[in-house]
């Protein structure tokens, strides 16, 4: 990421930075990354992310603790010790399965929902005790901060085209060792 | 502005007319006497042959199996169940007595079937008209562009309702056993209930119903209408309260609706979520038309301001409400099926024994079709794909209502045939027409709605 030369961009309110986002890419400047306080809605396709993959994991993730949860009730219920479930007949799944569905629905749940955080954590890069990679400490209170690659560009026109997008403050951070 | 085409109205009355003589074919070919009731029988079994006695046999074995109790040691249980239950009429009667029980379940039938399709399609434009009500207490900000297209599909509620209050009455004793007065004069659990469960009350009830939905139709789209024009807010805050009084309205209305018309056919059996469930029927229903005809309309160039974010919020609501009603069907199922006591249960043994491939198929139909088609974010936004999975959920809430009613009707006799598809027919072409006619009358686009300009530019 920390390949060239960037400004760091600082905004004060979602709106003008949505708009900021989408004039910046429409004049062929690149954002390497944006920070913000908050989940910005919408700002994933004016930042022309791709779509994320996460969900297609959910689902996976869904029939995997469909699948636990009906072996693990079958070994339980069924095959290690039979129990009597409203006198129906022991040693068959199926004829049992309706007293096992809410199980089932709360073990897809499950493992869909706490898999799918683990694979946002480790898809991050982030886990207990991991250094906060935000290059300022206000875009966790109220600013919104945008990584704008500098990549040849003459600077004064670029800051103050980034001015009249509304920007509060730009800061450029050195990043090449032979500048 | 919508123009109701000649083709399409040429299509609805070819629907009624060909529905109507087949109606009128159904009733009058049932039989009249035990001895064609008994013709009837034979031949249906001659025809099957074999193939049937097998059927019957694997069935047999496999409802035995569901709903016996070991610990009881009661291997027969479903029998004996079936046979003490007196809604069903399995109680063992003597031959003729049995046969007699037969010829009324057979005369029933065409009334069964007039009665789920009339149903049916009033519980569309009724879902469609709750829908509507919603979105406007609710103040949503996403709908109001749709506006028109939900007034043009409650247009089929006056109709609709009329035609289904006027079947139940006729109906009668066809659908109401505790409405046979020697019945009940034999029966304590009958008597009991006739505070509630007398004609009179239940007629001034169904009145009510059909009524009060009525008026608040007629206010809600003539204020509507009003604020195309007006000059202030003033016709938009009615509808607004007018759809608080009618939501509160609806939702007692609409349980004992499902009480007086569906679960009073089998007086002695209840359930108390039921009304809950007819009512998850009834929504998705509506979302789901509702979203058939924005997609069908747009797709003719009459909704140009309405945009797949729409399309996607619509999608969401069949999705969830079929979820919804899943929930509803199995929090119902499991209980009873879990205490297997007998005056619960006859309820299922019916319904599994005599139509077990599509009483369970129709959840596939209405849960596992519609949840995977419609999971993903991006199918929600293609209009064919909100067609296709809008199409199965229509014919499997179709056989939901099938199943409420022709079981408990007509017994084991119940069937899709000529009478059924007829007035399938017939009522789909009330249907197009009534609300092509609705549709046709004012301009898609309302205006003055303070959400409007939200609605336009919503998106997701």
């Amino acid at each position: 990421m920390a390949s060239g030369n960037v400004l760091h961009v600082l905004y004060n309110d979602d709106d003008v930075l949505m708009k900021a986002v989408k004039e910046i890419r429409s004049n062929k400047y690149r954002i390497n990354e944006a920070y913000t306080p908050f989940p910005v809605h919408g700002l994933d396709k004016a930042m022309g992310l791709p779509h994320t993959r996460l969900a297609i994991c959910s689902f996976i993730y869904g029939l995997i603790g469909l699948s636990v949860a009906t072996l693990m009730m079958n070994f339980i219920m069924i095959e290690d010790w039979p129990r009597n479930i409203g006198g129906k007949p022991s040693f068959s799944y199926l004829q049992n399965m309706p007293a096992f569905v809410p199980i089932m629905f709360e073990l897809t749940v499950f493992f869909a929902a706490h898999l799918m955080v683990i694979t946002f954590y480790l898809r991050s890069k982030i886990w207990p005790f991991k250094k906060a990679e935000n290059p300022d400490p206000r875009t966790t209170d109220d600013h919104f901060l945008l990584e704008v690659d500098t990549a040849g560009h003459d600077l004064d026109a670029l800051s103050k085209f980034l001015y009249e997008t509304g920007a509060s403050e730009i800061s450029l951070i050195h990043n090449e060792e032979h500048a | 502005m919508y123009k109701f085409s000649s083709k399409l109205r040429l299509f609805a009355i070819i629907c009624m007319v060909l529905g109507l003589i087949g109606l009128v074919f159904g009733f009058l070919s049932v039989p009249g006497t035990v001895e064609e009731a008994n013709e009837i029988l034979a031949a249906q079994e001659a025809h099957h042959g074999g193939g049937e006695a097998h059927h019957e046999e694997g069935a047999e074995h496999h409802e035995e199996a569901s709903f016996v109790d070991e610990v009881k040691g009661e291997h027969g249980y479903s029998e004996k169940a079936m046979a003490h239950d007196k809604d069903m009429g399995h109680a063992a009667h003597e031959d003729g007595e049995h046969m007699e029980h037969v010829l009324h379940q057979m005369q029933t039938k065409p009334w069964s079937a007039t009665f789920i399709a009339a149903f049916f399609f009033m519980m569309i434009a009724l879902g469609t008209l709750v829908f509507y009500a919603i979105q406007n207490a609710a103040q949503a900000g996403w709908s109001p562009l749709l506006f028109r297209v939900m007034e043009g599909i409650t247009a089929y509620l006056l109709p609709g309702s009329l035609i289904v209050l006027l079947i139940v009455i006729f109906a009668g004793e066809h659908f109401y056993p505790w409405m046979n007065h020697e019945l009940v004069a034999e029966d304590e659990i009958l008597q009991g209930k006739s505070g509630y469960l007398n004609f009179p009350f239940w007629l001034i009830r169904g009145i009510i119903y059909v009524v009060g939905w009525n008026l608040y139709r007629y206010f809600a789209v003539k204020n509507s209408r009003d604020l195309d024009t007006a000059e202030d807010l003033k016709p938009y805050k009615n509808i607004f309260k007018y759809s608080i009084y009618f939501l509160a309205f609806f939702i007692v209305t609409e349980s004992t609706m499902a009480w007086d018309w569906f679960m009073s056919m089998t007086p002695h059996w209840y359930s108390t979520l039921f009304a809950w469930y007819i009512f998850a029927s009834i929504i998705v229903s509506a979302v789901t038309v509702i979203a058939i005809v924005t997609v069908s309309l747009k797709a003719i160039g009459q909704l140009e301001f309405v945009n797949d974010s729409h399309l996607h919020d619509l999608a969401k609501f069949m999705f969830g409400f079929s979820v919804f009603w899943t929930y509803l069907w199995f929090g119902q199922f499991m209980l009873i099926w879990y205490a297997n006591i007998p005056e619960e249960v006859t309820y299922f043994i019916l319904r599994i024994q005599e139509y077990n491939p599509m009483f369970f198929g129709m959840l596939i139909l209405n849960f596992v079709f519609p949840i995977l088609i419609l999971m993903n974010s991006d199918f929600k936004r293609v209009s064919w794909f909100v067609i296709i999975a809008g199409i199965i959920i229509l014919v499997g809430h179709y056989i939901d209502i099938f199943f409420l009613v022709m079981p408990s009707t007509v017994g084991p006799y119940g069937s899709f045939g000529i009478t059924e598809f007829a007035a399938l027919l017939f009522f789909l072409g009330l249907f197009v027409f009534t609300v092509g006619m609705g549709l046709s009358k004012v301009s898609l686009r309302p205006k003055n709605n303070p959400f409007l300009v939200e609605s336009e530019h919503f998106h997701y």
